[in-house]
């Protein structure tokens, strides 16, 4: 038996806009309004409007807050200044990813941590497992907003006409609560898609009247409605990793090439956390024998790698596997994201090739991003 | 969406012109072209090659998918269209028209081909 895919706020105005729907863990979703190629490139020059409203928010508050959050996630969350947001990862004691969030400090005891619709599940039965002996609450709010993303080179101009919050004074990766078009919002400038651009968290019963307003101040500025379609191949030319693809609970964050965001020195807790002795071995590891590196490519040709296929020697011998992969918009060529050997993970290193069910098709090893766009 | 009256179609979505000295043109249906999205590349049979009804002889490519192509009828391929191997999206824009996909000489009697509107009806339920 299966459940009925959950449907969010803004469902009557994608069916309305005439979107293809697609099933994403468990919520019913638009993939794309037209061609998810024309949505690709009006976010790269212009500007669109996503429904992401399936990303699950869970509320954290308490004298607390702070010290369960660096001991429940691998980021220094106590560090995270009131009006910031920050990048982390959720990680169990092995040091596998069970998520990576954005957690953003709302108020100095009050933070809202952003799972991923297919994990914010585990992501809050975790968070609130590892609250016991912490003074802090963990509320399930996925129902309490919906989330509507603005990205694009015009999206600060879009939003200024609906808004007086200081745009110019919200920094990449802050959020300050405001009102946009009556509405009351969290504004955050945050985004999945390499692009300038901002995230707003509405209560759901505001949803449609946001979405009415971004469009109609959008009209001019070529703003349009965006699919999941267009979101993956945006955030694959950025380089960003995707859970279950590039991130599993099988790959540590130092696996991913994302050590970085583990923090052994932390605000509070005197640095211990969830995961900590395993990522410490993995950090070494990775850091004298790497098994498998996480690398760019693209492909010479024009078939398309596709999750899964096995990237090849010269020898045909198997060096690793696609975890993303799609016909880049930006590039004009098809591009992937890839695990392979160390040996083989230095740009332009020579003979590597994709197999694309059964031919192997060369491909170019290059450093991830894809596309970085002019600042 | 429209299918045209005059063309009939196979249940793996292509569909086939009245035949002109034993010769159809093949391409996907509207249908099939908005089901897949950006088609991105196309891999058409060599012109000669002899296809059979119901086995795969090409391959369509779009942004999330990759389609198998099915040969609608038994024949040897007598042309393909290259505009389409040169600009896939032919077969977004132009599904019925610019962006068929080959010639074939008949040679078995089609198999199970449907009208325009038994069609429709096979894509509804």
């Amino acid at each position: 038996m299966t459940d009925a895919p959950r449907r969010t706020a803004l469902d009557a105005t994608h069916r309305a806009l005439g979107a293809t729907m697609t099933d994403f863990a468990g919520w019913d979703m638009p993939l794309r309004y037209g061609s998810e190629r024309d949505e690709h490139v009006a976010v790269r020059t212009r500007a669109g409007l996503f429904d992401l409203s399936h990303m699950g928010e869970i509320t954290v508050t308490g004298p607390q807050a702070a010290d369960l959050l660096d001991h429940a996630l691998v980021g220094n969350i106590g560090g995270v200044k009131t009006g910031r947001a920050r990048y982390t990862m959720i990680c169990d004691a092995e040091g596998g990813i069970l998520d990576d969030l954005i957690v953003y400090r709302l108020a100095d005891r009050e933070y809202m941590v952003v799972a991923n619709a297919s994990n914010a599940q585990i992501v809050l039965d975790a968070l609130t497992e590892r609250a016991a002996g912490f003074d802090a609450a963990v509320r399930d709010d996925r129902d309490a907003y919906a989330l509507l993303a603005v990205q694009g080179p015009e999206s600060p101009g879009i939003l200024k006409r609906l808004t007086d919050a200081d745009l110019d004074g919200l920094k990449y990766y802050a959020g300050l609560p405001g009102t946009v078009a009556g509405v009351d919002a969290l504004i955050a400038r945050t985004g999945y898609t390499g692009e300038d651009g901002f995230e707003l968290f509405v209560r759901p019963e505001h949803a449609v009247t946001l979405w009415q307003a971004l469009t109609e101040a959008g009209k001019d500025a070529g703003l349009v409605p965006c699919g999941l379609s267009c979101r993956d191949t945006l955030r694959l030319e950025a380089g960003m990793p995707l859970y279950g693809h590039e991130l599993t609970r099988a790959t540590t964050p130092f696996d991913a090439g994302l050590g970085r965001v583990v923090k052994f020195e932390k605000t509070t807790n005197d640095g211990d956390f969830v995961g900590r002795t395993a990522l410490e071995a993995a950090a070494a590891r990775a850091e004298t024998a790497p098994p498998r590196k996480l690398v760019g490519l693209i492909a010479q040709g024009r078939r398309v790698p596709r999750a899964g296929y096995p990237v090849v020697a010269a020898d045909g011998a198997v060096i690793g596997e696609v975890t993303s992969g799609a016909p880049s918009p930006t590039l004009g060529k098809p591009i992937a994201i890839a695990y392979v050997d160390a040996a083989y993970a230095t740009p332009g290193t020579e003979g590597v090739a994709v197999d694309i069910r059964g031919t192997h098709e060369p491909y170019e090893v290059v450093a991830l991003p894809f596309y970085k766009r002019q600042k | 969406m429209s299918n045209p009256q005059q063309l009939r179609y196979s249940k793996e979505h292509e569909w086939l012109s009245a035949a002109e000295d034993g010769v159809s043109t093949v391409g996907i249906t509207e249908h099939a072209a908005n089901a897949l999205g950006d088609v991105v590349y196309v891999e058409l049979p060599e012109v000669g090659k002899e296809i059979t009804a119901g086995e795969t002889c090409g391959e369509l490519e779009s942004t999330k998918s990759v389609s198998d192509l099915y040969a609608p009828v038994n024949g040897e391929i007598v042309e393909i269209n290259e505009d389409v191997v040169a600009d896939p999206s032919l077969v977004n824009s132009a599904p019925f028209e610019g962006g068929w996909l080959f010639k074939v000489k008949i040679s078995g009697e089609p198999g199970e081909l449907l009208s325009a509107d038994e069609y429709a009806a096979f894509i509804q339920s």
